[in-house]
C-alpha cells in the first residue's frame, strides 16, 4: 500500500526494510502449524474414519442369504421413502420449532436479564440456563412424565387430562425440548446483548427512532449473527436428540434419530445396520444443508460489524 | 435383551457405529489382559484341556465336566454381556456360579440388546474382553449361526432339551422363555384388564403401556404379536395387532411411555404389557412400595418365546464359556431362573423328574393349554410388517 502512495528510493527502501523483517521474524518464530497437528490427528481419527465408514456402510447392501456385500444406492433411496422419510420430515419439523420458538422465549428471556437491575437475578438465570442447558435424556424424560404426565402430579392436580391434555405428543416433545434448548439460547445470546452499546440507543432515541425502530435497524441486526448461531444451535441439539424422546414418546412422535436406534440395536430387527447408516448419512446432509443456509446469511450480517 | 436404554443422542449413535465398524474403539484393554486371561488356554499346553476347551463340543470331549471345571477354574474368569440382574433371576444366577466354582463373572452392559451381543462377538474378535456367551432373542441365534460366530457344545442335558428349541449340532440352544402377560396395578385399578379385548375399554384410558418399543424391544415386539393372535390374526398376520395398537392409540389408552418399576411406581405406567417373568418379579419389590402388582396372561393372546443361548466361536475363555451352559442347564441353574418367574426349558423334563423347585413353580402365573411356536419365516416376516407399520399405528 505504501509503495502506491509513495515513490523512488522510499519505496524501494521500504520494500527492503519488510523483507528484511520478514527474514528476522521467520529466525525468531520457527513456523506455527505444527500446533495445530495433534487436532488434525484427532479430527481425523474421531470425525474421519466413523464418516468414512459410515459412507461405505451407507452404499453397501449385503444380500441376507448369500451374505455377499455389493454398492449400491439401495439404502439411501429406501431412507427416502414411506416411513423411513416421514421420520426425517418429523424430525426436521420438530427441530425447526423447537429452534425458533426456543430462541424467540431465549431472547426475550436474556434481554429481560441483562436489563435488569438485579446481579442476584442475572447470576441465578445464567447459572440455572448453564445446569439445564445439560439436561437431556431419561431422567429429563422422567421429570417431565412425572410432572406432567397421564398420572403426572400437575396433570392430576389441575386436571389437565380432562381438557385434552398429553404430554406425549408431537406438542409435548417440543415442550420437553424447550427445556434444555431456552436456557442454551440464553447462554447464547447474554454475552451478544452485554455488547449492544447503550450509545447506540441513545443516539438512536437523540435522533428521533422509536423503541421498534431502534431494534428493526439497531439491535436485531447487530444480534442477528448471534441469533442465527442460536438457532441452528438449537435445531442441531433438537435433531440429534434421541433418548428424551426414546423413554417419553417412542415412535408416537417420528423421529428420525429412534428410527436410526431401531435399526442398529435392538432385539427385533435384524441386518438393518447399513440402513441406520443411510439415514445417518441423511442427517448429515440435512445439517449440512442447515449450516449452508447459516454460514452465508452469518457472513453478511457480520460484515458491517467490522 | 431388554430394550437398551442407550443415553446418547443420534449423532453420537451414527459415530459410534462407525468406530466399532471399522473395529477401531476397543482396543485398550487387550494387552494387559491377555497375559492374566487368554494365556492359559492358548499357551498353557501342559494341562491340554485348555487348548481343547476351544473346540469341545461336550464335557465328555475334555474327559468329563469334572475335568472342564478344571480348565474352567484354571482360565479363572467368564465375560458376560447383556444379562441384567433383575432379568429372569441373572443377578442370584452369576453370584452361585460365582460361589459354586469360584470363577470371576465380569459382566459388562447389562442393558445391552441382542444385536449389541452379536456386535460385541464382531468387533471384539480376539480380544479378552469379547463376550464368552450369549444370551440372544432365537432369530438373533439362527442369524448370528449363519454367520458362523458360535462354536457347537451340547450340555449335558442336551437330549432333554425338546427338538424344536435347538439347533442340531449344538450352535444355540433355548435356555427360558415366558409369555406375554399383562401386569397391572391392582391398587390403583379397580378392575385390572385380563384380555386384549379388556385393554380396549374406557376405563384404561391413557393407562395402557409396554415396556419399549415393539420396533427395538423383544417382549413389546411379542405384545403385538400375541395381540394379532387376540384379534383373528396368527403367525403368519401380526397386521391384526397393528389395527389392535391404533385402535387403542385412538381410544386414547395406549402410553408410549416406556415401562420401568420407575414409572410404575409413580403410577404412570399403570397397565404394562410385557413378559410374565417381567411383571411378575416387579411385584414383591413393588410390594414393598405399597404397589399390589397383578400379573395376567390374557387368555385370548397367548404367545411364548424362549431366549437362546450361544457360545462365542472365539471365546476368550472357552472352557468357562462351556461350563457357564452347563450351570444353566443343570438342574441348579434351571431352579435359578425359575425361581424369577422364568420358564426353563427343561421344565417339563425336570417335573416328569422330580428336581424341580415346586415352591418356584407354583409362584408361575398360571396359563392353561401347551404353547405354540412361529417358525423363523414367520417371525422374520412379521418383524418386517411390523417395522413399516408400527409408527403409521401409533404415530400423530
Amino acid at each position: 500500500m505504501a509503495t502506491e502512495i509513495t515513490s523512488g528510493p522510499g519505496a524501494a527502501g521500504d520494500g527492503v526494510r519488510a523483507r528484511a523483517g520478514g527474514r528476522a521474524a521467520k529466525r525468531a518464530l520457527p513456523p506455527s502449524w505444527p500446533a495445530v497437528v495433534p487436532l488434525l490427528v484427532f479430527v481425523a481419527l474421531a470425525f474421519g474414519i466413523p464418516a468414512v465408514a459410515l459412507l461405505l456402510g451407507a452404499f453397501t447392501v449385503t444380500d441376507p442369504r448369500t451374505r455377499i456385500s455389493s454398492l449400491s444406492t439401495a439404502n439411501l433411496t429406501e431412507s427416502l421413502r414411506g416411513n423411513y422419510l416421514a421420520t426425517l420430515l418429523g424430525s426436521v419439523q420438530l427441530s425447526a420449532v423447537v429452534a425458533v420458538l426456543g430462541a424467540v422465549l431465549g431472547a426475550f428471556l436474556a434481554q429481560a436479564v441483562v436489563t435488569s437491575r438485579s446481579r442476584a437475578l442475572r447470576e441465578s438465570v445464567l447459572s440455572a440456563s448453564g445446569v439445564l442447558a445439560n439436561f437431556g435424556g431419561v431422567p429429563l424424560a422422567f421429570l417431565w412424565v412425572a410432572t406432567l404426565g397421564n398420572s403426572g402430579v400437575v396433570t392430576s392436580a389441575l386436571g389437565l387430562g380432562e381438557a385434552g391434555w398429553s404430554l406425549y405428543s408431537f406438542w409435548g416433545l417440543a415442550l420437553v425440548y424447550m427445556y434444555f434448548s431456552v436456557p442454551l439460547m440464553v447462554l447464547v445470546l447474554v454475552p451478544a446483548l452485554d455488547g449492544l452499546k447503550t450509545q447506540w440507543r441513545e443516539a438512536a432515541s437523540n435522533s428521533g427512532a422509536t423503541a421498534w425502530q431502534y431494534w428493526r435497524y439497531v439491535g436485531v441486526p447487530v444480534l442477528a449473527p448471534s441469533l442465527l448461531g442460536g438457532v441452528v444451535l438449537l435445531f442441531g441439539g433438537a435433531f440429534a436428540a434421541y433418548a428424551t424422546a426414546a423413554a417419553m414418546t417412542g415412535s408416537t412422535v417420528p423421529l428420525v434419530t429412534l428410527q436410526i436406534a431401531d435399526a442398529l440395536t435392538g432385539n427385533v430387527l435384524i441386518g438393518h445396520e447399513n440402513m441406520a447408516l443411510a439415514l445417518s448419512l441423511d442427517m448429515i446432509v440435512v445439517a449440512g444443508l442447515v449450516m449452508a443456509v447459516y454460514l452465508p446469511l452469518q457472513r453478511r450480517s457480520t460484515r458491517w460489524l467490522r | 435383551m431388554i430394550t437398551s436404554r442407550v443415553r446418547f443422542a443420534g449423532l453420537a449413535a451414527l459415530l459410534l457405529a462407525g468406530a466399532t465398524a471399522c473395529g477401531a474403539a476397543p482396543t485398550t484393554a487387550a494387552p494387559s489382559n491377555t497375559a492374566s486371561g487368554a494365556a492359559p488356554a492358548a499357551s498353557d499346553s501342559s494341562s491340554g484341556a485348555g487348548a481343547a476347551a476351544g473346540t469341545a463340543t461336550s464335557a465328555a470331549d475334555l474327559g468329563g465336566l469334572d475335568k472342564l471345571v478344571e480348565a474352567a477354574k484354571q482360565e479363572g474368569k467368564l465375560h458376560v454381556i447383556a444379562l441384567p440382574p433383575d432379568w429372569a433371576n441373572y443377578g442370584k444366577i452369576i453370584e452361585a456360579f460365582k460361589a459354586k466354582y469360584g470363577i470371576e463373572v465380569e459382566s459388562e452392559t447389562p442393558d445391552a440388546a441382542s444385536a449389541d451381543e452379536i456386535n460385541a462377538v464382531k468387533t471384539r474378535k480376539g480380544q479378552d474382553r469379547a463376550p464368552d456367551v450369549l444370551d440372544i432373542g432365537q432369530s438373533f441365534a439362527i442369524s448370528g449361526a449363519a454367520e458362523g460366530l458360535f462354536a457347537p457344545y451340547k450340555v449335558e442335558a442336551w437330549d432333554k432339551i425338546p427338538a424344536n428349541q435347538k439347533e442340531p449340532s449344538g450352535l444355540w440352544f433355548n435356555d427360558y422363555g415366558g409369555y406375554v402377560s399383562i401386569g397391572c396395578d391392582a391398587k390403583k385399578i379397580t378392575k385390572c384388564p385380563e384380555t386384549f379385548a379388556d385393554l380396549l375399554k374406557p376405563e384404561y384410558k391413557g393407562k395402557v403401556a409396554m415396556n419399549g418399543n415393539p420396533t427395538k424391544s423383544g417382549s413389546a415386539f411379542a405384545g403385538v404379536y400375541a395381540a394379532a393372535l387376540s384379534n383373528g390374526g396368527s403367525f403368519d398376520d401380526i397386521q391384526p395387532g397393528l389395527e389392535f395398537f391404533k385402535k387403542l392409540k385412538t381410544a386414547g389408552n395406549f402410553n408410549p411411555v416406556e415401562t420401568t418399576p420407575a414409572t410404575i411406581e409413580k403410577g404412570e405406567t399403570q397397565i404394562s404389557i410385557d413378559w410374565d417373568y417381567n411383571n411378575a418379579a416387579y411385584a414383591p419389590k413393588l410390594a414393598d412400595k405399597g404397589l399390589d402388582w397383578k400379573t395376567v396372561i390374557p387368555s385370548d393372546g397367548k404367545y411364548f418365546q424362549l431366549y437362546a443361548q450361544a457360545i462365542n466361536k472365539d471365546a476368550p475363555h472357552p472352557a468357562a464359556a462351556r461350563l457357564w451352559q452347563e450351570f444353566l442347564y443343570s438342574a441348579e441353574g434351571q431352579n435359578l431362573y425359575l425361581g424369577g418367574f422364568a420358564r426353563p426349558v427343561l421344565l417339563p423334563a425336570m417335573k416328569a423328574d422330580g428336581s424341580v423347585d415346586k415352591a418356584a413353580e407354583a409362584n408361575l402365573p398360571p396359563v392353561e393349554g401347551e404353547p405354540t411356536f412361529p417358525t423363523d419365516a414367520q417371525i422374520t416376516k412379521a418383524k418386517e410388517a411390523l417395522a413399516t407399520g408400527w409408527g403409521a399405528a401409533v404415530g400423530g
